[in-house]
């Protein structure tokens, strides 16, 4: 079929959505329609505009191109309502990426919505229905507002209910609008009413078809419109009978579309695959719809009775509930179900003398229980924090009752201070530790993350802790730790000191923490293992044994270690520096970037850094070991890893709908040279604005293998030609406050899932970035085309190495990096005292785009280095000793 | 006079640069800023640079003859902040009309003395057209989404009052520019057809939007492409980018839109990104080397200068753009059949 068509119509949101002659049919989204759709009605009538922003967010997940957006009902105000409603939708670009079509039969509802959208829109609708005049002084406004129409095909008369009147009204609306107003013609759309068929009446058979054939005329001869419609009409006589309907529905829109049909409304769920439709069916259907037979309707109703789709109601098992209250309370606990538990705890309290016994006695049974069989390895982590949730629940209930009957509180076994030290913010690990104690009956004290020494010691004597807990997961908290050995010394103390986070080893507790204090130093870096060790620590009977033998053991372990330490040999810098790894600077091609200074991206939706995330460490982070995705069918933890994936990924689809994590970047793109071996000055027009210290490895090691040091990636000045290298520094704000607002309603485990997703979110951020830089911004690598799977193994050219990390693990250099982009001027990281990042799901580093440039681990390095270093940057030596110490052989 | 139109088709038009950065070059104090008329004004008045048209005409003057020295086609008046909105911060709405027009004359009469001087290069007059200090399709309070400090009607009303302003002075074009959120400019679109249809009478008008970051989207949200098509229902002299980033970054904002509109396309970059000092130090020939690389691919019909701009970048860029073709307008309506 030929349609007349010269221009096509473009719409947009925040997105374009451009017709041409490949398009589509464009599907427009009604769920948002008060008139249409019960529960939107009711929750507008209720502001209710969050759920209500549910809604239209699902239809534009679901493929929606357009949604309508309609509040014409008697008890709500529209214009205000429908002010409102489009006000919220555009500060969610999930939605408002598409366009919006403005449903309403008043103009006023119309204008206002017109007045409140950026981008351009559709009128659903004007007519003729009140006379030209109105007509043309309507398409005019809408014309200076800049938005597509919908025309019905409905005159002074009445609606077109037939073929000629249909062709009449669109012929007359068309020639108003081009000729009188000078509309665009491809911004009209007509509605050419579609009618319900096999209703019995005589009148109504031909609707169906009658509406086809309009709409082949309409396009092939009114220039550039569309054809738009309600589909769901046309079956509006087989309500209750969903196979009939979207058979029809498919067969109609089969037919229609042929005939220029291209937008319309169209539930996708009431939708039956054309080619998929059995033969039977098919062919009464379409007698209906094409009108083929006399008798097609009582045919289709006949037939219809053999094929009543039938629902099947799936409801949850609560047959756990009818067991008695010890089992249900024991059940909820082990399951992590809090739907019940109050009402199960009440029932409990009414049971015993004093409300206390509730804790010691059901609550304490159900948690054993569950500590039970997370020490056999029958329950995971995740479970155990869900547990704790239920058990905060129940506890909160049952306090004011405890309160007043002024008792004496219950006795906790033990009360242990936590705390991440200063200068670091890092603590899921520590959070999680402190749910496992709490579980297990320990009173938890915690005093949160960047907590000074001062304090650490203040409060445990204060509150008469019976141990402490140190977390940290960047280097410089290592000596934090130490010093507090050095300080409970010094106070005397004679109470545990638990040390644990990603950096903390046992060599080093060894080595560096245990011989300062002379009471039990343990290093436990698994939530499962703290409550055993805590246990023996603080039990009164063998804890005296206890320590004495883990004293000793870590003596033994740190002769061993120390020993081994001294088996590895070093050269001197100046040896090392002349066993650098050279690149051949005449033949190695140099990419300058498309795109040199600093830039910030800060209005990425999260959405977009969903396929980059990498899994597995999210379930290494709650103590589940195994790759992505084959942890989710392990036989061992695979159910409570999925069920953990499908709780973050519901608990995704919240943050990026209500924009509860911010992603906020900076990167620079910079002219740079090697100089003096091992520094990159960093250039703006040959002038020199920052240098990035780097270290040299200074293990001995076979002949031909080099000495790495970053700066080998990046051609001397000596070369005589520029090279150019970037950095960047990415974040996730509003983790923090998230995190907090779960854990005010007594939810530890949403809490740290919110920070698990966030340090997710950062990485895949990282990642996103860097595959921006290399195909865009820098463009050394444009035509790259690798799976998430490859950049996890780091298939890409070039490398994107953090200060703090292996490569480069002086963390100094982050302050170069921020004066370098002024982060935290653009997006707002600032740096701790330590050196750490904050917000803490932040990624910072270096981009090197030499494609022999390569990831690897500076090692160990000697004091001549140290001396250089400090020299080089102009620091005291103390404070180089300080930062590198880790790192000191 | 020719018509701009017209001019539009034989050559690359260059438009001037920064006023702001110009002003700045004569230091002027709380005292200047007031001068006679304003000395016992209530609140302080340095930094309202639209009021130097009444305070200080003959700097303004100075500059756009600047300009125009440089080989500028066209000047853009000195009201970016000319509506009874961003004039609130100085208490000075009753003075919108007045600042609007006397910029519009200042700027034509220097306008027209260059003519004169060379009637075969006619200079225009482009009123400048900003857009507040407030958004109309984003909040401003966090917690209140759905919030809004300012109304379509209240920005069509005040935009309209700088309009007919600007059109009395003797402005040839209207230049709605710095366009960080759609729905402003569509509010000063509306506000330019109403006046369009009541005075009967046809102006140009240039609009130039804002990316404000690597997304390449503007302050709203929205792409390039989605800019373009939410503004095109008006017939515009021209479409384009201006501020927040340098010539390189622009460009392919540039070309995301270049290929998708028959109107002219303009661009006006900043002088590179502002610096640790929050200046802006590229040098003309640097930003000439770059703008160079969007005329050689032919994407441009309008070029001038940003923030950080002077008649020194503006000679260099006049200079360039004379030896290339401008863009040919695209033409959007081929006919085709199709099933």
């Amino acid at each position: 079929m030929k349609v007349k068509q010269s221009k096509y119509m473009r719409l947009s949101g925040l997105e374009p959505l451009v017709l041409n002659e490949n398009s589509n049919f464009i599907n427009v989204g009604e769920r948002t329609n008060v008139a249409g759709s019960r529960k939107f009605l009711r929750l507008i009538k209720e502001e209710q505009f969050d759920e209500a922003l549910d809604i239209a967010r699902h239809q534009v997940d679901g493929g929606a191109q357009i949604i309508d957006i309609n509040m014409d009902d008697g008890l709500i105000d529209g214009k205000e309502s429908m002010v409102r409603f489009l006000n919220l939708i555009a500060a969610e670009p999930d939605i408002c990426r598409v366009p919006i079509m403005i449903d309403s039969s008043k103009w006023d509802i119309i204008e206002a919505g017109l007045q409140v959208v950026q981008g351009k829109c559709v009128v659903n609708s004007i007519s003729l229905k009140e006379g030209e005049e109105k007509f043309i002084w309507e398409a005019k406004q809408i014309k200076r507002y800049g938005a597509a129409v919908i025309v019905m095909a409905f005159d002074e008369v009445g609606q077109a209910d037939n073929y000629e009147r249909r062709i009449e009204i669109a012929k007359r609306s068309y020639d108003v609008l081009v000729n009188k107003v000078g509309f665009p013609s491809e911004d009209i759309i007509f509605d050419l009413n579609i009618f319900p068929v096999a209703t019995g009446m005589e009148e109504h058979r031909k609707n169906a078809i009658d509406f086809i054939e309009a709409t082949r005329w309409v396009r092939q001869n009114l220039e550039n419109v569309s054809v738009s419609g309600g589909v769901s009409n046309v079956s509006f006589s087989f309500r209750g009978n969903n196979i009939v309907r979207e058979a029809m529905h498919s067969v109609f829109l089969y037919y229609a579309i042929q005939a220029g049909m291209n937008m319309g409304i169209v539930n996708p769920t009431m939708l039956e695959v054309y080619d998929d439709i059995p033969k039977d069916l098919l062919e009464h259907v379409e007698d209906v719809i094409l009108d083929r037979r006399d008798d097609a309707t009582e045919r289709l109703l006949e037939f219809a009775e053999t094929v009543k789709g039938t629902k099947v109601e799936k409801t949850a098992d609560l047959s756990w509930r009818e067991n008695p209250l010890q089992d249900r309370i024991t059940h909820a606990l082990v399951k992590g179900l809090d739907t019940f538990i109050i009402e199960d705890v009440e029932e409990a309290r009414q049971s015993v003398e004093r409300p206390l016994h509730v804790i010691e006695g059901h609550l304490m049974t159900g948690m054993n229980v569950v500590g039970d069989l997370f020490g056999e390895g029958k329950m995971f982590l995740p479970q155990v924090v869900k547990s704790a949730r239920v058990m905060k629940k129940a506890v909160a209930y049952l306090n004011p009752f405890i309160e007043a009957e002024k008792g004496e509180g219950q006795e906790a076994v033990g009360k242990i201070l936590m705390a991440t030290v200063k200068g670091d913010v890092h603590d899921i690990g520590k959070n999680i530790v402190s749910v496992v104690l709490a579980c297990n009956n320990y009173e938890i004290v915690d005093l949160g993350v960047m907590v000074p020494p001062e304090k650490i010691i203040e409060t445990a004597i204060k509150e008469k802790v019976d141990a402490i807990g140190l977390s940290g997961l960047i280097t410089p908290s290592l000596d934090e730790m130490v010093y507090l050995a050095k300080e409970m010394q010094r106070e005397n103390f004679e109470i545990p000191l638990l040390i644990g986070g990603a950096t903390t080893s046992k060599a080093h507790t060894a080595v560096k923490i245990d011989t300062e204090y002379k009471n039990a130093v343990v290093h436990v870096n698994d939530a499962s293992r703290a409550v055993t060790v805590v246990g023996d620590l603080l039990n009164k009977k063998t804890s005296n044994e206890y320590v004495s033998k883990l004293k000793q053991d870590y003596d033994e372990f740190r002769t061993k270690f120390l020993k081994r330490g001294k088996e590895k040999s070093y050269i001197d810098l100046e040896t090392a520096r002349a066993r650098k790894y050279t690149i051949d600077w005449e033949t190695s091609e140099i990419v300058k970037p498309k795109e040199m200074g600093v830039q910030m991206l800060k209005q990425l939706s999260l959405k977009e850094l969903l396929p980059y995330i990498d899994w597995s460490p999210f379930f290494r982070s709650w103590d589940l070991h195994g790759k992505f995705p084959d942890i989710l069918t392990d036989g061992v933890v695979g159910e409570q890893a999925t069920v953990l994936y499908n709780e973050a990924q519901e608990m995704i689809e919240e943050v990026i709908a209500k924009q509860l994590l911010k992603p906020r970047a900076v990167f620079g793109l910079f002219e740079a040279n090697s100089v003096n071996d091992d520094d990159i000055s960093v250039k703006k027009k040959g002038e020199e604005i920052a240098v990035f210290r780097t270290l040299r490895q200074q293990l001995q090691k076979r002949e031909g293998i080099p000495n790495h040091a970053l700066s080998d990636f990046i051609a001397p000045e000596s070369s005589g030609k520029t090279d150019y290298i970037g950095a960047f520094c990415v974040a996730i704000f509003g983790a923090q406050e998230l995190a907090e607002s779960y854990k005010a309603k007594d939810d530890d485990y949403s809490a740290i899932m919110a920070q698990a997703i966030a340090d997710r979110f950062a990485e895949a951020f990282a990642e996103y970035l860097h595959k921006q830089v290399r195909t865009k911004h820098w463009g050394y690598a444009a035509n790259e085309d690798l799976t998430n799977d490859e950049l996890i193994k780091e298939s890409y050219k070039g490398i994107r190495p953090a200060p703090g990390y292996p490569a480069c693990p002086d963390h100094l250099e982050k302050e170069t990096i921020w004066e370098l982009l002024d982060v935290e001027k653009i997006i707002g990281v600032t740096l701790t005292e330590s050196l750490a990042m904050w917000p803490a799901a932040a990624v910072s580093g270096y981009y090197f785009a030499n494609p022999e440039a390569k990831y690897f681990g500076l090692g160990k390095i000697t004091d001549d280095q140290v001396r250089d270093y400090a020299e080089r940057k102009g620091i005291a030596l103390d404070k180089a000793r300080k930062w590198l110490h880790p790192n000191i052989a | 006079m020719q018509d701009i139109r017209e001019a539009l088709k034989e050559r690359i038009l260059v438009l001037d640069g920064a006023m702001g950065t110009m002003l700045q070059r004569y230091k002027f104090t709380e005292e200047d800023f007031r001068g006679e008329r304003f000395k016992d004004f209530p609140i302080p008045l340095q930094g309202n640079n639209d009021l130097l048209s009444i305070t200080q005409p003959k700097a303004i003057k100075e500059v756009h003859a600047k300009y125009f020295e440089a080989g500028a086609d066209i000047v853009e008046t000195n009201t970016f902040s000319g509506t009874t909105i961003a004039m609130a911060d100085y208490q000075m709405e009753d003075l919108v009309y007045e600042l609007n027009y006397e910029s519009a004359k200042i700027a034509k009469e220097v306008a027209d003395e260059f003519t004169k001087k060379e009637p075969n290069k006619p200079r225009f007059v482009a009123g400048s057209i900003g857009p507040t200090n407030r958004t109309a399709s984003m909040s401003p309070d966090v917690n209140d989404p759905g919030y809004r400090a300012v109304t379509f009607d209240e920005l069509r009303i005040a935009y309209k009052q700088q309009v007919e302003a600007l059109m009395d002075g003797g402005a040839d074009i209207l230049l709605v520019e710095t366009v960080f959120d759609t729905l402003n400019a569509k509010a000063a679109l509306f506000a330019i057809e109403e006046v369009k249809d009541e005075r009967n009478l046809d102006i140009p008008i240039m609009l130039s939007g804002t990316i404000t970051d690597a997304s390449g989207r503007t302050l709203s949200g929205q792409t390039a492409e989605a800019f373009l098509i939410s503004v095109s229902h008006i017939p515009l002299l021209s479409v384009g980018f201006n501020c927040a980033l340098g010539a390189n970054l622009l460009q392919p904002h540039l070309e995301a839109i270049a290929n998708k509109t028959d109107f002219a396309i303009s661009a006006h970059p900043n002088a590179g990104l502002p610096n640790a000092f929050g200046e802006y130090d590229e040098t003309p020939e640097e930003m000439g080397e770059q703008i160079e690389a969007y005329l050689k691919k032919n994407l441009i019909n309008i070029i001038g200068g940003c923030c950080g701009t002077t008649p020194e970048h503006i000679k260099v860029i006049a200079d360039i753009a004379a030896k290339y073709q401008p863009r040919e307008a695209v033409t959007l309506n081929v006919v085709k059949e199709s099933h």
